[in-house]
């Protein structure tokens, strides 16, 4: 059997593991077009603040790690899909030949239709090539735009303020990472930012970037304000790579369709991470999640389905953690709520803490804090075992921060539950 | 034979001597806010509930990691965050569903229970033994046996 996966990110690597691990005997071929080994984006923020170095990103800190678990790594593009001969073209002309394929392509920076986008100094924050030119350009005192705060904005605020730039925010929604939080805390974190001394525009469009005098340019915004910039940073938002699957057949929407074994329209060809309409746990719908667990959860669903052992993806929760210059959010499942349902929040505004619970009868359904650090997992442990709260639902509208123990009252002997009464 | 922390609710008198034991032999200070076992309070029933890291075979925190900053100890079967190679990104603190890898801000990385590397000063410090360190089968067998002793007709019934 010949298992071949395209992407080398984490979908990518966990499922050739896993095929591995199920499937010994088997030809487990990564195919990944970067030039360094499997590394996280996840962990680009942290070598931008130069806290680790490139080795730090890599998925596997051992340099033998592919080859001793037999696992061919290729460093190439893959050019082509031949569904019916099952075969991969790469840009060095090679046919790669398969049994079962994995697509695992990742997601790409979506190029905002702005004017002056061409121009030299504007790059987005996706590889580790983009973080070595950020980092090339963003010296102390250099002035720099940030285009687009979602998570990705957020998240690199830190690193880049860390490194002394005169910096400004532009988004055009109406508060900051609106698809990940509420709008009382996209204020507070846009707060907590301009009191870090970053200049926040919210509401706010880039109409055009022009040339200005010697490497600098200028960011025309449509509030009439011009802005000198060193360096503009593009992230407002990523799109699924589908582009290979063009004229192959396989079906996409905003990401490849699958099925609840992650497989595509080709009985043999399945899908995985930021490029998989997977589906949601909450809703029950097939979305694109683009986030690290999800990639995880496909990649090894996806591999025990390719070797035959029939696996069914229950549907992954959606949820996210962030760290903006230093203030940390999170935010699980229907965290804007359920028509019908019931919520409670707890929000003291001068210490940056937001608490925000959404249920649906007794069951907590999504969840939004801020400046929460501890014990914030069980959250999703609520959400996603549809723990029936009972009593304890309105011991957490009284007090939010409960959370845990409205968990362990509800699976530990405490109480009457102890039979020691 | 690996060995787990057994935690027996009812015995507990929340006076938090697991915390302090463990905080300090985890972070060398006497300061419950950096324990890594947890002792929750319960004023209606008049109970405490320490908690902490089952070790769970699934894992959650290890499987989430970006940079295989989490491992397991092969002696313990603990699972353990390596500080050098946590990078701070917080995702296992999201993925784990029972809450107990936390995230330290002044640190940057994640904490979360190591079994203090097979020697638990939690279950050392507990007065009453409502945190103790047994066998793994011996407390599966246990929970088995309090489990089906629920479902049972009770006595003279």
């Amino acid at each position: 059997m010949k298992h071949v996966v395209i992407g080398a990110g984490p979908a990518g690597v966990i499922a050739a593991e896993t095929l591995r691990k199920v499937d010994p005997s088997s030809n487990v071929i990564i195919v990944g077009d970067e030039p360094e080994p499997p590394y996280s984006r996840m962990a680009l923020p942290y070598y931008l603040i130069e806290r680790i170095n490139e080795q730090g990103t890599y998925l596997r800190k051992d340099s033998s790690h592919f080859s001793s678990q037999n696992i061919d790594v290729i460093r190439d593009r893959v050019s082509e899909i031949d569904t019916k001969s099952k075969s991969l073209k790469l840009d060095n002309n090679d046919s790669i030949l398969f049994d079962k394929l994995l697509l695992a392509t990742g997601s790409h920076p979506i190029r905002p239709p702005i004017e002056g986008m061409d121009l030299p100094g504007i790059h987005s924050c996706w590889t580790l090539e983009d973080g070595r030119n950020i980092i090339k350009r963003a010296k102390p005192g250099a002035n720099v735009v940030l285009m687009g705060a979602g998570f990705i904005g957020c998240i690199i605020l830190e690193a880049l303020a860390a490194r002394d730039v005169n910096l400004t925010v532009i988004e055009m929604g109406d508060r900051m990472v609106p698809r990940m939080m509420d709008q009382t805390a996209g204020n507070l974190i846009k707060d907590w930012c301009q009191k870090k001394g970053v200049n926040v525009h919210t509401s706010t469009r880039i109409e055009a970037i022009e040339q200005g005098s010697g490497d600098a340019l200028k960011v025309r915004l449509d509030n009439g304000e011009k802005l000198d910039a060193d360096l503009v940073i593009s992230a407002t938002g990523v799109a699924a790579n589908t582009q290979l699957l063009e004229g192959t057949g396989i079906e996409t929407d905003f990401g490849v369709l699958v099925n609840n074994r992650l497989q595509t329209s080709h009985p043999d060809i399945f899908a995985a991470g930021d490029v998989c309409q997977g589906k949601d746990f909450s809703t029950g719908e097939y979305s694109v999640q683009a986030i690290q667990p999800t990639a995880a959860d496909h990649g090894r669903i996806a591999a025990m389905n390719m070797v035959g052992k029939d696996t069914i993806h229950q549907g992954s929760v959606n949820m996210n953690v962030l760290d903006t210059m230093g203030l940390i959010s999170s935010s699980y499942g229907l965290w804007m709520g359920v028509d019908g349902g019931e919520s409670t929040n707890l929000i003291d505004n001068e210490r940056f803490r937001y608490l925000s619970l959404q249920f649906e009868d007794d069951i907590l359904v999504g969840a939004q804090s801020l400046g929460l650090t501890q014990h914030v997992g069980v959250l999703r442990g609520l959400i996603q075992t549809k723990l029936k709260l009972g009593k304890w639902k309105e011991h957490l509208i009284k007090d939010p921060t409960r959370i845990m123990e409205a968990y362990l009252a509800n699976t530990q002997a405490i109480g009457h539950n102890a039979q020691v009464l | 034979m690996l060995r787990s922390l057994q935690i027996e609710p009812e015995k507990c008198t929340g006076c938090l001597q697991c915390e302090m034991a463990c905080s300090y032999h985890a972070e060398g200070v006497f300061n419950t806010a950096k324990s890594r076992i947890k002792v929750f309070t319960f004023h209606e029933e008049g109970r405490f509930v320490p908690y902490t890291c089952t070790q769970c075979s699934e894992a959650w925190c290890m499987h989430a990691c970006p940079v295989e900053a989490i491992v397991i100890n092969e002696t313990t079967g603990a699972k353990e965050v390596i500080d050098d190679i946590c990078v701070g990104c917080k995702v296992c603190t999201i993925a784990c569903p029972f809450g107990t890898i936390n995230y330290n801000t002044e640190t940057k990385v994640t904490y979360k229970c190591d079994l203090c590397g097979g020697d638990p000063e939690c279950a050392k410090a507990c007065p009453t033994q409502a945190i103790t360190y047994v066998d793994s089968d011996h407390g599966g067998l246990e929970r088995m046996r309090a489990h089906a002793a629920q479902n049972l007709p009770q006595e003279g019934a």
